[in-house]
Order: structure tokens, then C-alpha cells, then sequence
């Protein structure tokens, strides 16, 4: 069972209800729960929007679009039905924050959805959680029954007018349905392949409906927004960058852990103080800031990181999801650089060449590469093949892939070039001779 | 399809299935929730476990296959009884996750998509399983085991080989 840490710089709003046992609708109520959706349900749509766009509430799948002004952008008026649509398809190596959500508080979530549902005008939500997280989809459904028994779902929910029904669907595997139009698909009992955009989600999405699709940190964080006031939230966050985030420490730290703390949080004193510092006492080598495809960052490059959309984008790389991934001394970056694309290419669904070849193709020079039998050229060729991946795909995971590539090949130049020549791997032992 | 009718699923299960092709707007959205879980009762999604689920939703068994082998979780042949799945990506790998599934090669004398030939357990390498924080980690089945070592899986293992002798699922 994911144990729970605690450290005195956070700011404890979406956890707070964690390790409460608010997983029982009855406790979660005693809480304070659901104040939200009954006064998001009086005040009306026009003044849920401008609370969240007051929040500078940010997408916490990765992306980081601003949740208010998503919101606004569905039509009022639909002929087809508009739909919310929950992501829970956490798949982003380094990334285990909705699982704790899920675990510790789905009423919330069930809360957040509602409220989205009000705000754009939809009477139903689906709520979409990978396929691994079976116990997690049955702590979820009986909430959901819960919410129904109570009549906080349903067709008068708190005995208004207003009708709302939620459903819970399972994913089977597939980090790419972590994508909006891949999980649009998916949804629909399709392979998970995305849809070329526009027309936007927004627009045209789920059953061809305007449709609204949040990570589920995201709409776990609707509620307390509500409950606190949307300047009240942007004020615990960094400029343009409201709130907190969930952040994931995990690799060679001695405290990993899931820790909410308040965007542009220094990202030295989250592995050094939060993190409990690099472990067995060795040093930090690199940290991958944002879940696996974001961009590899020095010691150098961290002092003074800020950790929010804006100040990690400058950096160079990106906020990402929030999984900041520790890598010691002791760590061969060809290997993780090989771990990482090999999981691309065991991902990406193959409906873009340039994403399904080139994910192969950089997975086989890796690997040869981490063997022994790379030349001076494959490092530039690596390079080559990821920069012209980039921004040719109909979703990010090519970018995905290729990103932290380039990251690697340039952050990392000397330690690929220690592996020339027949070498065996200086650094580390792991990957098996795999010649494709 | 009602449970009544000739179903190769067990009563508890049909009786689910004519729930859940009602409970969406498309009927269709039902599909990768019945695979899972026709999966869970009958260990893999036989040719007959595909054709009956195409019929409830009156789609073809070609395009109920042609979802199925999208699905990472969804398999064509059987597995274990308990299938081990160890995750090896980047924050499992920098906490031990090859050795632990050396490990579990050599313990359990099978390879990558292997099964015992008692048919107790079989092996698998798996992506990254959302249990980061608490690397190195393993499912089997559906149930997570966190923060690892080779001492800690080994116990792990007996508790379902004590499960396995005793005949419970």
C-alpha cells in the first residue's frame, strides 16, 4: 500500500483530506465535502468560470492550460449532449500522484466533475482510470454508488432541477489513451489512437459532443478552489501558476514520496530538504523534473529552478506531471536514455511514421549503443532522428520521445562517447545485449 | 443476449455484461470493459470469449480483435494463476527493479512471458505501473507490492504459492 510522507513546506489543500478516511462519503461530507458542488449549483456557471480562471489554476496532466479558460471555450448552446471527461489514465513513468487522489479521496474527484459538469453544461461525466488501477476503479465506483444513493448524482441532484450522472470506465493498458483524443477513442470502444485536431474537444469530442477533458489532480482541485476563493489559490502559487501541485519524488532520493507543495517551489531544496537528499550518500547526477519525456536537467541547472509551468519552460524543459525523477552518480544516462525510448517505442500506437519509426530507430541505436558497438556518428544520428520526430506527429508522444532524447545526447555527450569503441558500459550493468 | 440464453460466461458475469451495454450512450464504450473483465473469469480472450462479446454489441469478432490487440492487459493465451508483473521503467530501474526481476527469473525459473509448469505463476516485464514513489514494484494479478527487496518478493511469492495449495483465487 503507497505510504503516505509529509514535510513541513507543504501546503496541504488537495491532500489534505488524505489518510482521513474520506474515501466513506459520510466522512468526506463531515469534511466539508460537497459545500462546493451545492454552491456551484446556486451561484450558476458564469460564476464557477471566473473562480477558476481567478485560481490560475493550471492542467496537471502536463500541459498546463489554463482550467478556467478551457472551460470557457465550450459552446453554450450544443445539439449534441456536451460531455466532462476525467483522465485518469496516469501512465507518465514517474508519475503516481492520481493514484494517491483515487485512493484517499474519489469523492473529490466525483465533486470536481460535478462542478465541471455545471459549468459547462453538461449533464454527464466519465471518469477514466487505467486499467492497473483495478482496486483503485472499485474504491471509485462505490463512491460513485454512494453519490448516487445520496442523491448527489442523478437526475435532481441536491434536490434541484439540475440532473448529473457519472460513470467509471476501466482502461486496459495504454499509456497513449492518456491522451485527450486517444481517450476520446478509447472511450468509445476504439483502439486508442489519437484524432487530428482542430476541430478541438471542446468543440467536437466525446460522441462527437463539446466535450471537456481535465486531468484528475485537476478537477480534485475544482472543489477546494471553490471552498477557498480562486485569488485565495492563485495566491499560494507562483506568478501565473496558481496553487499547488502534486509532486512525485521518486529514484535515488532517501524520502520519496508524493508531496503537495506550492507551485515554483525550488527544485534543489524539494530533493535536498523534501526529498531527504540523494541517498546512500552520493550525488546528484541529473533529475528528469516532469514525468519521463521532459527534457534532463544538471545540478547547475536546478539552484535556483523554480518549479512551475513558466519558470521550467524557460529552463528549458518542462513542468510535465509533476514526477521528478532523482538520478545519482552511480547512473549510466545511455541506459536510462535506452529505458526511456524504449518505452516510447513500446507505446506509441503507430499511427504516425515518423513517431512509430522513429521510436524503434532510436531504441535500436540505443541499445547497440549501450552494447558497445556505437560509432561517433550514431551520437549525431541519434540527435538527427529525435530533432526530425518533433512537431511531426498528430499527438505529443513523438515529441514525447524525441524531447528527452535530445536532452540526454546533449546534456550527456561525453558519457555516450565513453561507450564507443567496444567499451563495455562504464557506468552500470543492467540492460541486456539486446542486438536488433 | 440476455444470462438465459447460451452465454460462455458464468451467470454473474452475462448478467453484468447486459448491465453494462446499456450504461453508455454508445453501446460500444461497453467493449474494453467487458474484455477486461471476461478476461478476469476465463484467464485470456479465447476465440469464443471475442465472438460472444462481438454479438452483445453487434460488432464484428474482426473489430472486437482489432480493439483487443490494442490493450496491453489483454492477452490471447493463458497466464498463471498469478501472473507477476515487474515493472522496470526509470523509477523502478533506479531503485533496483532488474535485479529484483533477475531475481524472479532465477526464483521462479521462467523468462519474460513465461509460466511455471505447475502453472502457479508466470512472469512478465511491464511498463511503468503508477507506483513510483514506492519503487522497486510489482502487480500480480491486480494487487500491488511496493518498496521491494529479493527477501521481501520471496515472502511475497509464498503467500500466493500458501493461496495456490489451498485452492483460493
Amino acid at each position: 500500500m503507497p505510504r503516505l510522507v509529509s514535510h513541513p513546506d507543504e501546503v496541504k489543500i488537495v491532500t489534505k483530506r488524505f489518510g482521513m478516511g474520506a474515501a466513506e462519503i459520510d466522512r468526506y461530507v463531515e469534511l466539508g465535502g460537497y459545500e462546493s458542488a451545492k454552491r456551484a449549483l446556486a451561484e450558476g456557471p458564469e460564476w464557477i468560470i471566473n473562480e477558476m480562471k481567478a485560481s490560475g489554476l493550471r492542467g496537471r496532466g502536463g500541459a498546463g492550460f489554463p482550467t478556467g479558460l478551457k472551460w470557457s471555450f465550450v459552446p453554450k448552446v450544443s445539439a449534441k449532449p456536451k460531455y466532462v471527461l476525467v483522465n485518469g489514465d496516469e501512465s507518465e513513468p514517474g508519475t503516481c500522484k492520481d493514484h494517491l487522489i483515487f485512493l484517499h479521496d474519489p469523492h473529490s474527484v466525483i465533486e470536481g466533475t460535478i462542478i465541471a459538469g455545471l459549468a459547462i453544461g453538461a449533464k454527464t461525466g466519465f471518469i477514466y482510470l487505467r486499467g492497473e488501477y483495478r482496486y483503485l476503479i472499485e474504491i471509485v465506483e462505490k463512491a460513485v454508488a454512494d453519490a448516487y444513493a445520496k442523491g448527489y448524482l442523478g437526475a435532481n441532484i441536491f434536490g434541484s432541477e439540475t440532473e448529473f450522472q457519472v460513470i467509471v470506465q476501466t482502461g486496459a493498458g495504454a499509456y497513449e489513451v492518456g491522451e485527450e483524443s486517444a481517450l476520446m477513442e478509447s472511450l468509445e470502444g476504439k483502439r486508442g489512437v489519437p484524432r487530428i485536431k482542430p476541430p478541438f474537444p471542446a468543440v467536437v469530442g466525446l460522441y462527437g459532443g463539446p466535450t471537456v477533458i481535465n486531468n484528475a489532480e485537476t478537477i480534485a482541485s475544482v472543489p477546494h478552489i471553490l471552498a477557498m476563493g480562486g485569488p485565495a489559490y492563485a495566491a499560494v502559487g507562483s506568478e501565473r501558476n496558481g496553487g499547488t501541485r502534486l509532486f512525485g519524488i521518486s529514484g535515488h532520493v532517501n524520502n520519496p514520496g508524493i508531496y503537495e507543495l506550492p507551485m515554483g517551489y525550488n527544485l534543489k531544496k524539494m530533493i535536498y530538504e523534501v526529498g531527504g537528499g540523494i541517498r546512500g550518500g552520493r550525488t546528484l547526477k541529473a533529475v528528469v523534473p516532469g514525468g519521463s519525456s521532459t527534457p534532463v536537467l544538471l545540478p547547475h541547472e536546478i539552484e535556483t529552478l523554480g518549479m512551475d509551468f513558466d519558470q521550467v519552460g524557460k529552463a528549458g524543459s518542462m513542468l510535465g506531471s509533476g514526477g521528478v525523477v532523482v538520478i545519482d552518480d552511480q547512473t549510466c544516462i545511455v541506459e536510462f536514455a535506452l529505458r526511456t525510448i524504449s518505452f516510447y517505442a513500446h507505446e506509441s500506437c503507430g499511427w504516425c511514421i515518423p513517431c512509430r519509426e522513429g521510436t524503434d530507430w532510436l531504441k535500436k541505436s540505443l541499445t547497440r549503443f549501450h552494447a558497445g558497438f556505437g560509432t561517433m556518428k550514431d551520437i549525431d544520428n541519434i540527435q538527427y532522428l529525435a530533432e526530425n520526430m518533433m512537431g511531426r506527429t498528430f499527438c505529443p508522444l513523438g515529441d514525447a520521445a524525441a524531447m528527452p532524447t535530445i536532452g540526454f545526447v546533449k546534456k550527456f555527450r561525453k558519457e555516450f562517447e565513453d561507450h564507443l569503441d567496444g567499451k563495455p558500459c562504464p557506468y552500470a550493468k543492467h540492460l541486456e545485449v539486446a542486438l536488433v | 443476449m440476455s444470462a438465459e440464453t447460451m452465454s460462455i460466461f458464468s451467470p454473474a458475469l452475462a448478467s453484468r455484461f447486459d448491465a453494462l451495454v446499456l450504461k453508455y450512450p454508445v453501446k460500444r464504450s461497453a467493449l474494453i470493459p467487458m474484455l477486461l473483465y471476461a478476461q478476469d473469469e476465463v484467464g485470456y480472450l479465447s476465440d469464443a470469449v471475442m465472438d460472444e462479446i462481438a454479438e452483445r454489441l453487434s460488432i464484428t469478432p474482426l473489430d472486437v480483435r482489432n480493439v483487443a490487440t490494442y490493450y496491453s492487459m489483454l492477452r490471447f493465451k493463458p497466464v498463471g494463476k498469478y501472473n507477476v508483473q515487474v515493472c522496470t521503467n526509470i523509477s523502478c530501474m533506479l531503485r533496483g527493479a532488474y535485479d529484483l526481476f533477475e531475481h524472479l527469473q532465477d526464483k521462479l525459473g521462467i523468462g519474460h512471458k513465461g509460466v511455471t509448469a505447475d502453472g502457479v505463476f508466470s512472469l512478465e516485464e511491464v511498463e511503468c505501473i503508477g507506483v513510483c514513489c514506492w519503487a522497486p514494484a510489482i502487480q500480480v494479478n491486480y494487487d500491488f507490492h511496493d518498496d521491494l527487496t529479493n527477501d521481501k518478493v520471496d515472502a511475497v511469492l509464498d503467500t500466493y504459492r500458501a493461496k495456490a495449495k489451498e485452492g483460493v483465487s
